[in-house]
Order: C-alpha cells, then structure tokens, then sequence
C-alpha cells in the first residue's frame, strides 16, 4: 500500500508530463467552410476542396509564388522550352519524400514516374487509373490539357518531357493549378495489386508541407507537419480544420479562440472585426471579375451601340456602395488590376444617361425596349447578392426607356440556358484559376469558348486573334501588348457591362504570424506560426 | 398481440416502395442537372456532357433507371455519392451516429423540462404558474432556430465562456472514430478531460433542438393532463383519500400519457429526420446537413438513399409507439 501511495505522485507528474507535452505542441485552427468533395484534386473544382487537398497536402512541378500569381519551381527544379514552344523538359527535384498513411510506407523518394503518372493518369483514356472512382478530371479537360498535350516522356528518372500539340504559353501556369498535384505511383501500383485501386482517390500520400492523420466528414480534417518536408517542417505542428459552414458562427468561435483563421467572412461583420483588438483583418483585391454579359447575338445586343449605352446608363458606384457594401471595387476592364497585363490607360464609360439615351436614339430605340436580366440565385465572391444588382440595374435602365424584367433560375439550370443563350443579358462572373490572363479572356471571351464559358457569344476576329498570338509566345513583355490591345478592343465592342473585383477579407486572430492572403483563392498554411 | 405487429409490418412494403418512387421523381423534377452544377461558371462541352451521362447511367430511360435504382436497394446498395465517390451507406454510417446522439440529448433535455412543466401547468391551473408556463412553451414553439441558436451562443459562448461555440470536441483531443458516438468514443480513449469537453459541445445544440419538442410536449401534457383530471375516477380517488401526489403521478398520469408518448415518438422522427438548422448553426456533423447539401449539388444517388434510410427509420419509430400503445393501453391492440 505504502508503495503504491509513493507511485501516486510520480503517476500524477508523468500524466501532467504527458499532457503538457501533447499540448505543448502548436496546433493552428482554421475554421473552413465545408467539407473537401474527396482528396484528389484532380477531380474537383471547388477552391474548399483544393484548400484541405492541393495546397497543403501535395505539390506540383511548378507552384504559384505565395502572395502573387507569379509561378516558381516546385517539384521541378527547372525546365528548358524548344525553339518552337513544343517541347518543355522538366529537371526533377532530388531527395523529395512522400508521406505514409496507416495502409502505406513509400519505400523510394519522389522521381519521374510519379510525374508521368499523375498526368498519363488523367491524359490516356486506357491508363489503367483513369476510369478509377469514376474519375471526370473536370479542370485537366476545361483547361484542354487532354487536346494540347502530345506526349509525356520519361527521358531518365529525374527528368520528364512534355511535347505538345501547339505552342501554348499559360502551359506553365497551368502546371501549377491543383489538378497537377502529383501523386505517388508506388501507392497507386501497391493500391491496383491489392485490388483498392479507389483507395488511392481517398486516402493518397503526397510530398507536401502536412500529412493528413484524419477526416470525420461534415466534422474536422486533422493534419501533422511533415517533418521529412523539401523545404523543411512546417512552423506549426498539428493542422486542424473545423469544418464550420456559417460564417457567423465562424465568427464567434474566431471570437472565442476556436479559431486561428477563417475564410469568408459577412461583408456585415467587417466593420466589428476590423475595431476587435484580439483579430487582423486582413485585405487584399480578389483575382475575380463580377460582370454583366450582353447576348451578343441577339437584337438588339447586336448593335454595339446598344451595348455602349447600356453601359452608361448603368451607375456602378450606386451597386458597388449597396451590393458590396465597400467590399467591391469598380471594374473597367476583365482582368483583374492584379493581373500582369491588366490594361491601366483604359477609360470606362462613365454614368451618363444622356448619353445612352442619344446613342439608344442612334441605334433607332429612341424610347428605349423591354428585355430581361438575369439574376444568379447563388452567392459569390465576385457577386454577392445578384438580385439586388438587378433590381439596381433594372432602375437605371428604366431612366433611359429600357424595361427589364429580373428573371431568375436554379443554378444549374441557370448556368445551362445562359450557356445556350437563352437570357438577353445575365449576371455571373469568373474568379482566375492560374493568374495568366488567357484564363480570363480565352475562356470568357475567345470565339472557341463561345457555347461554352464565353456566355456573351461574342466572337471578334480582332480580338481573338491577338489572343491566339499571345498564346503563341513565351515572351511575357509580347504577351502583355498583345493582352493591353485586347483590353482595349474589348472596351470599344462592349460585350459586357464589367462591375466589380470584389476585395477578400480575411480575419486571423492576432497571435497568428506569417499569413498571407492568396489571390488566387487559396489557403496555405506551411509559413504561419503561432 | 403478434397478429397487431404482423398488421402493421405488412403496411411497411408498399410505403418502402412509394418512398423510392417519390424520392427518385422528385428529385429528377427539381430543375438542375447534376453535371452543370459540378462544372459552374467553367461550362461543360456537349460532348463531355454526353460522356458524363453514360459514365453516370443518366442517359437511360428514367424506369431504366428506376429498376436499377430499386434493384440495387434490394441488394443492399445504395450507390455511390456522385461528388465525393464514397458509398452512400458508408457515409450515412459516418454521419447518422452524431446525429442520434444529438436526438437524445435534445429528447432527454424536451422530456425532462417538458413533461413536469405540463404537469405543473394543469395541476396549478389558472394560476400564475400555469400561465407561465404556457408563455414559456409557446415562445419557445414560435423561436427561430437559427436566431435563438446565434443568441445562445453569443451569449454563453462568446461572451461568458461557459460552453464551447460549435463542433463536437476541443481539437486538442484525437480522438479515433471507434462507435461514431463522440460519448462513448471519448470514454474509450485515454484523452483525460475528452468526455468533459464532448458534453459540454453538446449542451448548446441540446438546448436549441430539445427547445421546440419540450414546448409541444409541455403543451401536450398540459391538456391531456386537464382532461384526465376532470374524470370521475380521479374525483372518486381524492374521495378516498389518497394522497394528492399519487392521484397525479399514478392515477392521473399513467393515463394521460399516451398522447404524450404519441407527440414524443412524432418528435423523435421529426429530430432524427435531421436537425438541419441546429446541424448546420453548430457545425455538427450530421445526416440533416449532408442530405441538404446533396439536394444542393444533385447528387441523386445521396438524396435518394439518405431519405429513404432516414423515413425508414421513421416507420420503424412509428412502429414502436404503436407496439408501445398497444402496451400500455390493451384496449388499443384488441380493439384493431
């Protein structure tokens, strides 16, 4: 008994010991928004499943430099493009290690196969991968990688080729999106002989800077610091996100300490977490464009004349003021200011509805004509409250005779019947997926896109074909005289009423060191300490 | 008694199967096509709309479909959620635990206040207290969720400190998925301090959903209780002296519950049919959100079978408070 009171003390220091050390180590909460869709990025769209996969789980052979949309080496140490922009050759990182799960221990580091895998996986419709999970790759094949590449070449273990169909300058860019996280073939090879090839879609290892320990769905994703990390351990140890939907209640726990960062914050909040001592809130301009797109093909949406003055008969300020509530700035152009190229000598027709009504007068509508807008029924960066951008936009209208009624759909349906050009005019928008200014104006505005992404139909000979030039060089300084010309047939034809880049906020408690605000949209967590 | 439970069970069939046919045409009637949603603003050509529809089996006939649909069901497969890829039964397993663990807590919380509330109010009839308690149970029935749920966690959470704002535990604690019941999984574990915390998430989102069924119960004791009071068995026991307490617990009561157990079993389904509100103010992980966020994207395979699960369970609920009548009161299970 007398030995048993003796240990008592000495039990009670080591399981104080014990829980001090398991406390001790730094845990970094953020407060996401929703569940991943699944963990291989390469099936996804959604930037809530890139943030829990992609961004800290794995790396690509290039990578965006945090903070900007510039791209530097990642799992590629360099690479050399031919004389005729179709062949790019990639020199592969050494000594790059994988994670292990609880069902595998990689047993070598990171090479070439892993590389031809994860694209060969995506690209050749009879890899043996590529029907697995009933796989549909929606950015590899929206961004038409399966058309442009030709070829994916292991030349010897570090070093891999890539020969395209045609020179494509944004390729680059591209191999930094999340689609091109690379995964491990060894898994993937000992997941097929096992017979679980679907294993390698839910629980995959990758070489980034946390390893994922553990998921409840709907609940929390927990993360460790991978300690054998490229570019050294995280400054954090353990990574949590508690997957919170509602962005008041983000809010409280961010209050209450629950939280060390969140996404997405009400635009009605900012003023309060702006004066809130223990919380920086944190603001940069989103890489996003709110807009509202003419259907050029049909009358009288025709006549530029019209889509000019539309154009000034509509008061952005009044919108930016009530929709955005100061979280909006005014666009004139379809790239974001953030982007390189983004045209600044541009001048955006300004609120004059004399103006309108005289060239509405010219175009032969002198007491203006019924037509519609339609609203998106969902909530966006770029655009949150569609519906009351209309209703503002249907009362500037009216001042110059133009009746428009507000019309709106569910959101597939809505995304369909614009597509098929069914509205006169609709609201939407588009937030950049690789900061290269081609996946802003080839997608929405190229006469390829038109039925597609480009809702507006508009297709000018002028201004694709400066498109297509700058598609075709590698020279970044030709690329942005050929993009600032674009801009400024696009200003002149008007397809589009362009309204607002909305700014991101992001608040994260005070004790937080090292965040940096993405413009692409993501969240990495590999630089912050707390 | 058997013959009563056989009588009930053979109704079971032809709702399973309207159930099916009602959840497959229903959520095919909503406009929305599944693969434009997953593409959004990006659009999707109409070749590969055309190769996702014959991955997905959505270029079949709907009855082709249908029959598919039903005879996987009867194999016990409910297929595979088109966005995460995961079997829907495995996800509902993941889910539906939270959310029955939730039901409980905010059953006892309804039960505990409701039913003494009701009783009080009718004993004390007329007076202040009985007064009270009315206005009590009709705010609480009339109180928004998502209002009363953002008050109470401002002021408990945010601002006093006493519970935690959402989730299901403290993320200091890992604890492993081994019964789904954070309860029970935080008993097992060796995380001191784990059950502590996993109780005291779930005060809140008890408070919130309980506070609607312990109005109704409230309400529903009250009359029941005043009905039962009225009767001449009751005068005739005051008569003979029993005690007032016994008149009321064992005379009164025993009878003026089975209404009650009626509301609480209705109650019950209603809350396991997904507290989608609390679910989702409380980032609780449960089967209300996953079903609402899956009518969201189309994903058909997960409504489908979500909904057929959960108004399974229903019957089943339903079943147990007509065996449980038919208990208590025998003049029911003779009389059919």
């Amino acid at each position: 008994m007398k030995n048993k009171l003796a240990a008592l003390p000495l039990a009670l220091l080591a399981a104080s010991a014990i829980t001090t050390s398991a406390h001790a180590a730094t845990t970094l909460v953020y407060c996401s928004e929703g569940s991943p869709e699944g963990f291989n990025p390469a099936f996804y769209t959604a930037g809530t499943t890139f943030d829990a996969t992609s961004k800290n789980m794995f790396n690509r052979l290039m990578e965006f430099t945090l903070g900007t949309t510039e791209t530097e080496p990642g799992l590629a140490t360099s690479y050399d493009v031919s004389a005729d922009g179709l062949e790019y050759t990639f020199h592969l990182r050494k000594g790059v290690k994988f994670h292990s799960s609880k069902s595998f221990k990689p047993t070598r580091d990171f090479n070439a196969d892993d590389v031809v895998f994860s694209f060969a996986r995506q690209w050749d419709k009879k890899h043996p991968y590529h029907t697995v999970s009933n796989g549909s790759y929606e950015y590899f094949n929206g961004m038409s990688m399966g058309d442009l590449i030709k070829d994916i070449v292991k030349v010897d273990d570090y070093t891999v080729k890539f020969v395209l169909s045609k020179p494509e300058a944004p390729f680059i860019a591209n191999l930094a999106m999340d689609f091109a996280s690379i995964f491990s073939k060894e898994q993937a090879d000992y997941l097929m002989k096992k017979g679980t090839p679907e294993q390698l879609d839910i629980d995959p290892v990758g070489t980034g800077p946390f390893q994922k320990v553990q998921y409840q769905k709907d609940s929390l994703i927990r993360y460790t610091a991978f300690k054998d990390y490229w570019k050294g351990k995280a400054k954090v140890d353990r990574l949590v996100f508690s997957i919170t939907p509602d962005a008041s209640v983000r809010y409280a726990k961010l209050k209450a300490g629950e939280c060390d960062v969140m996404p997405y914050p009400n635009p009605a909040d900012l003023k309060q977490m702006a004066s809130d001592p223990n919380i920086n809130l944190m603001s940069q301009e989103g890489l996003n464009v709110g807009y509202l797109g003419f259907n050029t093909k049909k009358a009288p949406f025709t006549d530029v004349r019209v889509r000019q003055a539309l154009n000034y008969a509509t008061d952005k300020k009044a919108i930016i003021d009530a929709v955005f509530q100061g979280a909006g700035k005014e666009a004139k152009n379809p790239l974001p200011p953030t982007m390189w190229s983004y045209n600044k000598d541009i001048v955006d027709y300004p609120y004059d509805p004399v103006k309108a009504k005289k060239l509405l007068a010219e175009a032969g509508y002198p007491d203006g004509f019924s037509t519609n807008i339609w609203a998106m029924p969902v909530q966006r960066p770029y655009n949150p409250n569609a519906r009351r951008m209309a209703e503002i936009m249907q009362e500037d209208w009216s001042k110059v005779g133009v009746k428009a009624e507000v019309v709106s759909y569910e959101w597939g349906e809505y995304l369909s019947r614009t597509k098929k050009g069914e509205a006169d005019t609709f609201l939407l928008g588009w937030t950049g997926d690789n900061g290269d200014p081609d996946n802003f104006l080839y997608v929405l505005l190229g006469c390829d896109a038109v039925g597609g992404s480009n809702r507006a139909q508009w297709c000018n000979e002028e201004f694709n074909n400066l498109l297509l030039d700058a598609k075709r060089t590698s020279d970044k300084a030709e690329r942005t005289k050929d993009y600032e010309k674009a801009q400024v047939v696009f200003k002149r034809e008007a397809p589009w009423i362009t309204i607002a880049h909305s700014v991101v906020y992001e608040p994260i408690r005070k004790e937080v060191k090292g965040y940096k605000i993405d413009p692409l949209g993501g969240h990495y967590f590999y630089n912050v300490s707390k | 008694m058997f013959q009563f439970i056989f009588r009930r069970l053979s109704l079971v069939i032809p709702t399973f199967l309207g159930i099916t046919l009602l959840t497959f045409t229903l959520i095919r009637l909503i406009p929305g096509d599944p693969i434009e949603v997953m593409a959004g603003e990006r659009g999707v050509s109409a070749e590969r709309h055309a190769l996702l529809s014959a991955q997905l089996g959505f270029d079949k006939p709907l009855y082709v479909q249908y029959f598919r649909y039903v005879g996987g069901v009867l194999q016990g497969d409910l297929g595979n959620s088109l966005i995460t890829k995961e079997p829907v039964m495995k996800e509902f397993l993941t889910l539906f635990p939270a959310t029955v663990e939730l039901t409980i807590c905010a059953a006892i919380f309804a039960i505990l206040i409701g039913l003494p509330a009701g009783i009080f109010a009718a004993v004390k009839r007329g007076t202040i207290l009985d007064h009270s308690v009315m206005t009590f149970s009709l705010t609480g029935y009339s109180m928004p969720i998502f209002w009363w749920a953002l008050l109470l966690m401002l002021v408990f959470s945010v601002t006093l400190g006493w519970t935690p704002v959402s989730g299901r535990i403290d993320v200091v604690y890992w604890i492993d998925d081994v019964t789904g019941f954070m309860l029970i999984d935080t008993l097992l574990s060796d995380e001191a301090g784990s059950f502590t915390s996993a109780v005291s998430h779930l005060i809140l989102p008890s408070i919130v959903l309980g506070t609607i069924p312990m109005a109704v119960i409230a309400r529903m004791t009250r009359s029941s209780m005043l009905e039962v009071l009225s009767e001449d068995y009751i005068r005739t026991a005051r008569a003979k002296g029993i005690a007032p307490w016994r008149v009321i617990i064992i005379h009164a009561l025993r009878n003026a519950l089975i209404p009650v157990i009626t509301v609480i079993g209705l109650q019950v389904g209603i809350l396991l049919s997904g507290a989608i509100l609390t679910e989702t103010v409380f980032a609780w992980p449960g089967i209300g959100k996953w079903l609402i966020e899956s009518i969201g994207r189309r994903d058909y395979p997960v409504v489908q079978g979500g909904i057929l699960i959960v108004a399974c369970i229903i019957i089943i609920v339903n079943l147990l408070v007509d065996i449980t009548y038919g208990i208590v009161n025998p003049r029911i299970r003779h009389s059919r």
